[in-house]
């Protein structure tokens, strides 16, 4: 019998970003997973990051989280997406070399303090009365935990889909789990099925990359982590190809044979991530489709064709990826496939990621609905941290909407529960303007250090950091400029005779940093990166008071908690539909209430009522 | 209409409303008694033996609209029907209470989601095939919209007033017969007349239904140099009002000055139609002479102004659509100088439609999302 404080299930991004956000906080963790060879697998394409998942990657790191770290160190090609748009839409990107992640994430994970790594599988829970204290494994080895995080990503009941042919499986080459499935029926927790895909892989060396178009990466790489200074490997090349009408004949005449269009498949697949199948079904009248064909790695010849995940039949994909320019000759190094495999209502969650009717068990990845590496980790980071509170007796942390994508995701994945596979988006952050990649360190960091899971080096770096921006921001903000002296320097200024301060100035968006430096030597002499820190801040500043006071509201809304032990029935006037609606989600306050689907006004006025008739009678 | 014991405690009209498709979107049933107090409190008693209780003001609205069977304008709407004393008033209520300014709303909002999913559409999938220049359609959805918020924006000034009533003030020299103009008008004695100039001295205030326009009329000291201190203190107030009313009747010799300045819809009519016979429009309080004619050219000119009328009724419906004007200009401005202004450029819209749903409900991310997904080829 094995004592930890917390335990983590599973390998993969979230279990990872948990394990190691539980041990930094001085949580003595173990991480169980099936083999230990399979911790940080990139079971998808071997990328991480973009626009909205870019944002969720620095902010894991602002944590002092593990993959932006990662990321960097595998990076084989980084691009900043939309970066001809403004800063709170540019999101960093990059390829990784799958097995240079893996074996940084192992070692990263190896020689973390308090991380113990168990190989085995997990089949049960262990109880203490109705909370969970620990898993037994396969051996009947029993680990106990004081809080248990549960991060079986498509392992639950996995199904894998080749055309007609069908069978039980997590990830291509590995088994489900299916006893621990068994277990958690026992819980009662309202459970889906969803599907996701996989394109076929090909041998890279057998694409004739010289008739293809070419897509190069950023010359200077954007990186992930606020404390990398470098991309340690060498850059490469992505290829682009097209689908084109032979293609889709091809395709249009076997439909019949795939997983899904033959009915073996039941679950909601992802819209924005839709298999070569259904963009020809639901896009009739495009006649051609774009293929990035992604290297899997450096000294690995696997090339992964971004675009064309399907469930047809081998034959058929072999006959309809030759069909693509470049692709003639192509070998198929492993087929592609789609996934069934259950979810969990994240309903049934607290903002924490802890399951209301099971404590001590916090879910946090696929588990809860979502998709991709990145929404994973950062639902292991907060499910991790608070599984370590948990285990010490502490309240739990939790992130906001107006502090972070990660706040959003939560908020979104407990209010409103899913109805596909979530993806993060920019346009899921009303705050958007202010949740930005480039200040992830100064929204989160100070929430690292004060929740203790910020090791000394970030500590010392950010603080350094903070200390060069606010000597820039005096700079900036102490002395203003007459519209004549503005107009001197080469600025076109209306001349209306109000002074203003440089970063007044960079609050116009014709206005660049390189115009503002020549007001004033000092402002020439400011470190690059502290002048384009802050011109990013200058450029949304009227934006960002405006949300300030939208945040206000909020937080007066937030300010009315709802008792847990609240009775919705008890709400004469509420509809049975929202109070249905309301019994799911159980909100913690009015301004989460107000969130859930259908709300309206008049509900929440008397909800209000009802919460402060209540705060009265216990007064 | 029996008790829990089988006693008759009235003969009843009972009838029943099944939800969803009553008024307040459940089950309700109606007991038309015969209305005394006895047989209303029996009935109430045997109500009120279960966990019946008596609605509070305004609860069937309410429920009505926490049911999804209104929105905000229309119980605005209701409330206005419920208090309309005129037919103009009628008529505008009934509009909004019949979701006009909902559906209204609504169709911008549907534009404007529009636009912003195809703001949305170029920044969170940069990466991947989307209509290259958006742009256009932008410009033309918002361009759209701002016509029409600015259109019934500017009928809100008549739409506010139809609601609340017109102000007409009686301008004119002393003994010109203003008063007893008032007293015509209004059908009923209310400004006390008399052949001595200066009479009238306080600003007399008549509510009245003018051919279905609600008019406040105003009778006002008659203007001339006061002779004693109270009546320049009530000259001065005759001027100030006249020139804030909607709308003035002059009643004064054509080619004659009063320190009024007349508004292009002001009607002139000269005084002592009954004894005059030089073809000028004239009118006598005394006899009736011209009132008719008179009340027609109000009413008229009172139309002309209510001809640009919207469903805008309320101030909170005028500051939400001028505050949506504003971020629909930027907007507008921002989306000109390319994209990399479009972060803002979604920024204004979302603002612009919070203003515009602020008065019938909210906005969700998924709509924008839903507009996205149906319309666009997306995902690699």
């Amino acid at each position: 019998m094995k004592q930890f404080d917390v335990v983590v299930v599973g390998g993969g991004h979230a279990g990872c970003e948990a394990a190691h956000a539980a041990a930094r906080t001085g949580a003595n963790t173990a991480l169980i997973t099936m083999k230990t060879s399979d911790i940080g697998i990139l079971s998808c394409n071997p990328a991480i990051g973009g626009l909205g998942k870019g944002h969720l990657v620095r902010e894991i790191d602002a944590m002092d989280g593990v993959m932006g770290r990662v990321a960097d160190a595998s990076g084989i090609q980084f691009r900043l997406l939309n970066r001809r748009k403004g800063p709170a839409v540019q999101g960093p990107r990059a390829q990784s070399d799958r097995k240079v992640y893996q074996s940084e994430m192992l070692s990263l994970t190896r020689s973390q303090a308090n991380l113990t790594t168990i190989e085995g599988e997990v089949v049960d829970f262990v109880m203490a009365e109705n909370a969970v204290s620990g898993v037994m494994l396969a051996d009947d080895t029993v680990v106990h935990g004081r809080a248990v995080v549960l991060t079986s990503g498509t392992f639950l009941r996995g199904r894998i889909h080749i055309g007609d042919v069908s069978y039980s499986g997590g990830r291509m080459g590995d088994k489900e789990s299916s006893l621990l499935a068994q277990r958690i029926d026992a819980f009662n927790l309202p459970l889906g099925r969803l599907k996701t895909g996989t394109p076929p892989r090909l041998d890279g060396k057998t694409i004739d990359w010289d008739r293809l178009e070419r897509q190069d990466g950023d010359e200077t790489p954007t990186l992930f982590s606020f404390l990398s200074n470098g991309a340690p490997l060498r850059q490469v090349a992505c290829g682009i190809t097209h689908t084109n009408a032979q293609t889709h004949d091809i395709i249009r005449k076997n439909l019949d044979r795939s997983a899904m269009y033959g009915g073996h498949i039941d679950g909601t697949g992802p819209r924005y991530c839709p298999s070569i199948e259904d963009k020809i079904v639901r896009f009739a009248d495009k006649d051609s489709h774009q293929i990035f064909l992604e290297p899997e790695g450096l000294d690995d010849d696997t090339v992964y064709p971004n675009g064309v995940s399907t469930s047809l039949p081998e034959d058929v994909q072999i006959d309809y990826i030759r069909s693509i320019v470049g692709l003639e000759d192509v070998k198929i190094l492993q087929p592609g496939y789609a996934i069934e495999y259950d979810y969990v209502d994240p309903c049934v969650l607290d903002a924490d990621l802890s399951l209301r009717s099971v404590p001590g068990l916090f879910l946090a990845g696929q588990i809860n609905g979502t998709t991709g590496y990145e929404e994973a980790a950062a639902q292991g980071l907060v499910a991790g941290l608070n599984a370590a509170r948990t285990a010490s007796g502490k309240a739990p942390i939790y992130f906001k909407r107006d502090q972070s994508y990660i706040g959003v995701m939560i908020d979104d994945l407990t209010t409103r529960g899913v109805t596909e596979p979530y993806r993060m988006f920019t346009s899921r952050a009303e705050f958007r303007l202010s949740l930005r990649a480039d200040n992830a360190d100064q929204r989160l960091t100070p929430l690292g250090l004060e929740v203790g899971c910020v090791g000394a080096e970030r500590e010392k770096a950010f603080d350094d950091k903070m200390e060069r921006l606010e000597t820039g921001r005096s700079l900036m903000t102490s002395h203003s400029y007459t519209p004549k002296e503005v107009a001197a320097v080469g600025i076109k200024i209306n001349q209306d005779g109000t002074k203003r301060t440089p970063f007044q100035l960079l609050a116009f968006p014709d206005v660049s940093l390189e115009d503002v430096v020549g007001l004033h030597e000092d402002l020439g002499a400011l470190p690059k990166d502290v002048g384009e820190q802050l011109a990013r801040e200058a450029l949304y500043a009227n934006y960002i008071e405006r949300q300030r006071k939208d945040v206000e509201r909020l937080r007066k809304d937030e300010s009315y908690a709802i008792p847990a032990d609240f009775t919705y029935d008890e709400v004469s006037g509420l509809s049975a539909e929202l109070t249905a609606k309301l019994e799911r989600v159980r909100p913690s306050d009015l301004a989460q209430a107000g969130r859930i689907d259908g709300m309206t006004p008049a509900a929440l006025a008397l909800l209000l009522g009802r919460i402060r008739y209540l705060e009265k009678k216990t007064a | 209409m029996q008790d829990e014991q089988g006693e008759l405690l009235d003969q009843a009209l009972v009838l029943a409303f099944a939800g969803p498709n009553s008024f307040t979107g459940e089950d309700v049933v109606e007991l038309h008694m015969h209305g005394s107090i006895a047989v209303v409190s029996a009935v109430l008693r045997c109500l009120g033996a279960g966990s019946a209780r008596m609605a509070d003001p305004g609860e069937f609205t309410r429920r009505a609209l926490d049911n999804d069977k209104m929105d905000l304008a229309q119980v605005e709407g209701l409330g206005d029907l419920i208090a309309s004393e005129t037919e103009g008033q009628r008529r505008q209520a009934l509009r909004v209470f019949d979701g006009a300014l909902g559906k209204k709303i609504e169709g911008w909002r549907a534009n404007l989601i529009r636009a912003a999913s195809l703001i949305e559409v170029t920044i969170d999938f940069a990466d991947e095939d989307v209509p290259v220049d958006v742009s256009p359609e932008v410009q033309s959805l918002l361009g759209l919209v701002l016509d029409e918020v600015q259109v019934e924006l500017s009928g809100f000034a008549a739409a506010e007033r139809i609601r609340t009533g017109f102000e007409v003030a009686i301008v004119g020299p002393p003994n010109a017969g203003k008063s007893t103009l008032l007293n015509a008008l209004a059908k009923r004695e209310a400004a006390i007349t008399s052949e001595r100039a200066g009479t009238t001295r306080d600003v007399i205030e008549v509510r009245m239904d003018l051919n279905g326009y609600a008019v406040t009329l105003l009778d006002t000291a008659g203007l001339r140099d006061g002779v004693d201190e109270i009546e320049v203190i009530g000259i001065q107030r005759a001027v100030q009002r006249a020139e804030s009313a909607d709308l003035r009747v002059f009643l004064i010799e054509p080619g004659e000055d009063v320190p009024v300045q007349m508004g292009v819809n002001d009607i002139q009519v000269a005084p002592k139609g009954d004894t005059r016979n030089d073809g000028v429009f004239s009118v006598s309080g005394r006899t009736g002479e011209g009132i008719a004619e008179l009340t027609d050219r109000i009413t008229d000119a009172l139309s002309s102004m209510t001809s640009s009328a919207g469903l805008a009724t309320h101030a909170r419906h005028r500051d939400a659509m001028a505050a949506s004007l504003d971020a629909l200009r930027m907007a507008q401005n921002c989306v000109g100088n390319g994209p990399d202004q479009y972060d803002i450029v979604a920024e204004e819209i979302r603002s612009a439609i919070r203003s515009l749903e602020a008065l019938v409900g909210h906005i969700g991310v998924e709509n924008l999302l839903d507009e996205i997904f149906s319309s666009f080829c997306l995902g690699k």
